[in-house]
């Protein structure tokens, strides 16, 4: 036992590589590129990959692939994959507050508490949407008509730059619960809660592709993702400025659904406003009444 | 005519030349007037832009003279619609607001006949249509809204709904009236307050509606209405003063809007082009489908966003429907508007008969096959005869952009998949129609077609509790229905707005 | 009915292929019938809606009133019909308006087969004709033995055509070959005399049947499929019609012939006789405005008719007692 102590060393940690998440998996970004994430004061923290034009490109192509299956899953079985992710966090919960403290931000216990309830919220959204936002059209003849909430397609997002696992969550849930998928720039300057819930994802059972995380200059990657034809909506929550300008105006290429709110507040309870942002609203019209030549539309 | 003398025997001298005789509506219910001026500000009032003529598409000669607006006239009537706002309209009981949407409703029913008329004169559709769809529509979208107007807290937009502010609208003019009315109502309901901006070429339904709101004694200013060409357009939606923009018309120029618009944080809701498919599968009920195509793609000349354009025919019916349809497409009677037995009217301008004429022509460049209805074509005016082309490929310009005329490409299918992948290939995404007997393929169809309105058994069918809008390049944003209602609203969120 | 294998050879042996093969048996019939597309209800009653406000003016609407009135069966099918009562309608159908002798005479008389000689003595000469009812009208439930003989005594008793019913029991259980063979029998008993084959729409039900009952009759050799006896409610209505119109129609396309429809019952003025012919017109098409090929089998209608006429000449609108009530 003392030979033991004798020999004793410190142990070194083991640091993690953060890399990208796209498609279910964490490739680094094909440009070879990393940026230093540092704590408030500073310090070094890890290296982040540097998220390039293509990766934005392969994460639209793993979005695109994803869509079908989960816009096609039931509403109840994308309730249960997106509470489960709430679970995975919270068994997570002690870590994404130490990570939170360790980039200094304000209130990492509240944050981490928030950005799980959020997710519990959405997660019971998603077998309401369609009778919140759709239902039968009472119309002026014989037609049967309905309208329902499908969702929009993917979806490219910036993060919050603040807020970097509340704001990015916020960001995310809303889009996914109405069977989109997603596109997401994390926080340039926090993006290590963001591939932490990536490791939370893809332990979770949601399908590869629903939600691909980059990281990196959003200035850089947004602008590809605004014009990319393949994209159907943006959500500019972490963009303002110039960019954000610049960003609504590519959209317009290809007539992309932009939201682009101003001062959002996170701790509040969201409204629907997220949601209905990518939801597209179907109607449908069907002949009805007459079923037999007595008319009148006796049954 | 003679009769069959011997009605035992076969019918060699049967009456095959019974004709209908010319029903013309009169022009005069419609009273033109020689010059229409803008309703700005509560008041009938010159522009300062030069008069514009506009001309009946029939005649292709003048029909009225109409006020136009200058750029500082947008301002004008962006400050009265600023003006209402602060001032009676957002003081105003929702109970309140929708009196006067419901004063309006009724006002467009007591004059439908003159609307009609009026619609029909300058835009050149059958009188049919603007009598028997156009107007009583917008009656009903008025009437719809109306009820609105105390309800919003139901609406979907959350509990505490408000309205946006002072909303620019700029129509098209395929459906002049029927469009100010899906654009104007919504708006009131939800407490804005509107300047909108009406197509050139088809101003004067909406001065007579102005007419209508006048008499509803809507307070001065909560709607203007500011005719003149695509530069006023664009003045009314760049105008700083301006809340929420909601235009319908060419995706060309609703992109440019919405470019326009970047970075201002203001609201935007789009109805652009299309071009839909009309899905017919083996089983469909075949005659009703082929009235569904007709319908779905001579309505209105074909001037419909929503046309359906596309016929995707299943390859083991096609000969038979393809066959009944150039039978029953023969049967349409093309001419005066005004008659009330015609079912394809005017081509709306010589701007777009040159559009319609160049596309069509690339068709046969193209190789595709071409049909034209052998149906008598007026000498004076504008008219295009229905036209069909076959062996049409996914690949032609005619199968792919929007002719906005009474032009029909049919292509063919195998199966479900393949319906699918050819009906979903094209930026646009408005509306679809499917023809089956068979009910769980018509809810798969209905869910993988990526289109914002889906007809089954049906075609071209509006009504205003029922939402119509894009997917894609056909726009965003819906009319009709609570969703329509949303695009006027702002809604307490993360406190975003 | 060990001759209608036979029978059936002999009605369908000049149709083309796909036709004949469609008699050929019981199950081949059936398979046809349900291989026939579907009619949606909602499509055919718009499509009937949207023709029906077509605009008949003029000289266009005058035209049309006298094409009515010589394409109406004038129609008594009683049980209280006396010779009197049936040569004082004979009269009217040959001079339909005294004051007005241009005015055609009407297609034909309608009456039951007990009738039928008194019709044909009062109508000699006059180019109307003499349509009996016959096969157990209206209900059509009895024998085929008896059926076939009625159809004889209409014949023998001077009718030019016979107004027959299908056996709706039959049809409605599915049973089609038998009722395919019924028509095929009262067709070969009629030779010449052209056989009218009454579907009774309001018993079929659906769209869908009256479409397979048309095409049933059309391939038994029905020279005209009729809507009803008038003795059910509804009788004929627009869009039943404008099914049977595209049934003949779609019938002339693969065979080249014409085969006739009459709607009865309902039909009682001239603005839905109007409506009927643009239906005639537009529907099968414009061959079939032929007395020949179009009827109305009606009894009140007649009188409209020729109010509507007087007011068209006269220029003010005419009044009931300015026809004759016979």
């Amino acid at each position: 036992m003392s030979d033991d102590a004798a020999f004793a060393e410190i142990r070194l940690s083991v640091p993690k590589t953060y890399k990208l998440f796209i498609g279910g998996a964490f490739p680094r970004s094909e440009s070879g590129r990393t940026y230093q994430v540092t704590d408030a004061s500073g310090k070094f923290l890890a290296n982040a990959a540097r998220g390039s034009r293509k990766d934005a490109r392969d994460a639209v192509s793993a979005a695109r692939k994803a869509f079908g299956g989960w816009a096609a899953a039931t509403a109840y079985n994308r309730g249960q994959v997106i509470y489960r992710i709430a679970e995975m966090m919270e068994g997570r919960r002690a870590q994404f507050i130490d990570l939170l403290d360790s980039t200094g931000e304000q209130h990492p216990a509240a944050d981490v508490d928030h950005a799980i309830d959020r997710i519990v919220h959405y997660a019971g959204w998603t077998d309401k949407l369609a009778a919140v936002f759709g239902g039968a059209n009472p119309v002026a003849g014989p037609f049967f008509s309905f309208s329902v909430p499908e969702p929009t397609g993917v979806v490219a997002a910036v993060a919050p730059q603040q807020d970097s696992l509340l704001g990015l969550v916020s960001v995310i849930a809303p889009i996914i619960t109405c069977g989109n998928t997603v596109v997401v720039i994390a926080a340039q300057r926090l993006p290590l809660a963001a591939i932490a819930l990536a490791e939370v994802l893809a332990t979770s059972d949601l399908p590869g592709g629903v939600v691909n995380i980059l990281t990196g200059d959003p200035a850089e990657m947004a602008p590809h993702l605004a014009a990319h034809g393949d994209v159907n909506a943006l959500d500019l929550t972490g963009t303002d400025g110039e960019l954000r300008t610049s960003l609504e105006r590519a959209a317009a290429g290809t007539v992309k659904r932009v939201y682009a709110p101003t001062g959002p507040d996170f701790a509040r309870t969201p409204g629907t406003a997220r949601l209905r942002a990518f939801l597209e609203t179907k109607t449908v019209w069907h002949p009805t009444g007459p079923v037999s030549l007595g008319g009148a539309g006796g049954y | 005519m003679q009769l069959n003398d011997d009605p035992h025997s076969p019918g060699v001298r049967a009456a095959t030349d019974w004709e209908y005789a010319p029903a013309p509506e009169s022009a005069a219910i419609g009273r033109i007037r020689d010059r229409y001026q803008m309703f700005v500000g509560g008041q009938f009032v010159d522009g300062n832009g030069d008069d514009l003529e506009t001309e009946n598409p029939a005649t292709a000669q003048a029909l009225s003279l109409v006020s136009t607006a200058s750029p500082k006239d947008v301002g004008t009537a962006v400050g009265h619609a600023r003006d209402a706002l602060d001032g009676s309209w957002s003081r105003l009981s929702g109970g309140q607001r929708g009196k006067y949407l419901f004063r309006i409703a009724r006002g467009i029913a007591e004059r439908a006949r003159e609307l009609a008329v009026v619609e029909t004169l300058d835009n050149g559709k059958p009188i049919k249509e603007s009598r028997d769809v156009d107007v009583p529509t917008a009656a009903a979208h008025f009437f719809y809204h109306a009820g609105w107007a105390d309800k919003l807290a139901y609406a979907g937009s959350g509990p505490d709904p408000k309205a946006l502010g002072v909303v620019g609208q700029v129509i098209p003019w395929n459906f002049p009236l029927l469009m100010a009315a899906w654009k104007i109502a919504p708006a009131l309901a939800a407490g804005n307050t509107v300047v909108i901006k009406p197509a050139e070429t088809t101003p004067l339904s909406i001065l007579v509606l102005a007419e209508i709101i006048a008499d509803a004694e809507l307070p001065p200013g909560v709607v203007n209405i500011i005719p003149g060409d695509g530069t006023i357009g664009r003045a009314l939606v760049e105008h700083p003063g301006i809340d929420k923009v909601a235009f319908t018309g060419s995706t060309e120029v609703g992109k440019q809007i919405q470019a326009s618009l970047a970075g201002t944080g203001r609201r935007l809701t789009l109805e652009l082009g299309g071009k839909a498919a009309n899905i017919v599968f083996d089983d469909a009920p075949i005659d009703q489908a082929v009235e569904g195509i007709v319908n779905g793609i001579f309505f209105n000349q074909g001037h419909v966003c929503c046309a359906g354009s596309r016929l995707l025919v299943q390859e083991s019916v096609a000969q038979e429907v393809i066959a009944k349809l150039l039978e029953r497409i023969s049967t349409l009677r093309l001419g005066d508007p005004m008659d009330k037995n015609t079912d394809i009217g005017a081509i709306n301008s010589a701007d777009q008969l040159a559009r319609i004429t160049s596309l069509t022509a690339t068709g046969e460049q193209e190789g595709a096959v071409r049909w034209t209805s052998p149906c008598p074509v007026p000498d004076r005016g504008y008219f295009f005869p229905p036209t069909v082309f076959t062996s049409v490929s996914q690949s032609m310009r005619i199968a792919r952009e929007e002719i906005f005329g009474p032009v029909l490409s049919v292509l063919t299918f195998r199966t479900p998949d393949e319906a699918i992948a050819k009906a979903n290939n094209t930026p646009y995404g408005l509306s679809a129609g499917v023809w089956t007997e068979k009910g769980s393929r018509i809810l798969g169809m209905a869910g993988a077609l990526r289109a914002g309105v889906v007809w089954a058994n049906t075609f071209n069918r509006f009504d205003p509790t029922a939402a119509f809008g894009g997917y894609k390049e056909s726009g965003f944003g819906r009319e009709g229905g609570r969703s329509g209602l949303a695009a006027y609203l702002a809604t307490d969120d993360e406190g975003a707005f | 009915m060990s001759t209608a294998p036979a029978q059936r050879r002999a009605t369908t042996a000049a149709l083309p292929a796909r036709l004949a093969d469609a008699a050929r048996d019981e199950s081949s019939i059936r398979g046809f019938l349900h291989g026939l597309p579907g009619v949606d209800p909602v499509g055919v009653e718009s499509r009937a809606a949207a023709l029906a406000t077509r605009s008949i003016k003029a000289g266009s609407k005058l035209r049309a009133i006298d094409l009515a009135i010589s394409m109406v069966d004038l129609t008594t099918l009683e049980g209280s019909d006396t010779p009197g009562k049936v040569r004082s309608l004979a009269a009217k159908a040959r001079r339909p308006d005294p004051l007005y002798p241009e005015i055609p005479a009407v297609a034909a008389v309608c009456v039951y087969p007990d009738m039928a000689g008194v019709a044909a003595a009062q109508l000699v000469g006059s180019g109307v004709g003499v349509a009996s009812v016959a096969t157990a009208f209206p209900a059509g439930r009895s024998s085929l033995a008896v059926k076939i003989a009625e159809t004889r005594l209409a014949i023998d008793s001077g009718a030019t055509e016979v107004d027959m019913v299908i056996d709706r029991g039959a049809f409605l259980a599915g049973d089609y070959g038998k009722v395919f063979d019924e028509i095929c029998a009262i067709k070969q008993e009629c030779g010449t005399t052209r056989l009218k084959v009454i579907l009774e729409t309001g018993e079929l039900g659906t769209y869908d049947n009256v479409r397979r009952a048309s095409w049933l009759a059309l391939l038994a050799g029905g020279d005209f499929i009729k809507t009803s006896t008038g003795k059910i409610t509804p009788a004929a209505t627009l869009p039943v019609v404008h099914v049977m119109l595209q049934a003949v129609h779609d019938w002339h396309g693969i065979t080249g012939q014409r085969r006739a429809v009459k709607p009865a019952g309902g039909i009682r003025n001239t603005k839905d006789a109007l409506r009927y012919l643009v239906a005639v017109r537009e529907v099968a098409g414009p061959e079939w405005l032929d007395p020949f090929l179009f009827r109305f089998g009606a009894s009140s209608l007649l009188n409209d008719l020729l109010m509507q006429r007087r007011t068209q000449i006269e220029g003010h609108y005419s009044g009931p007692d300015y026809v004759t009530v016979d």
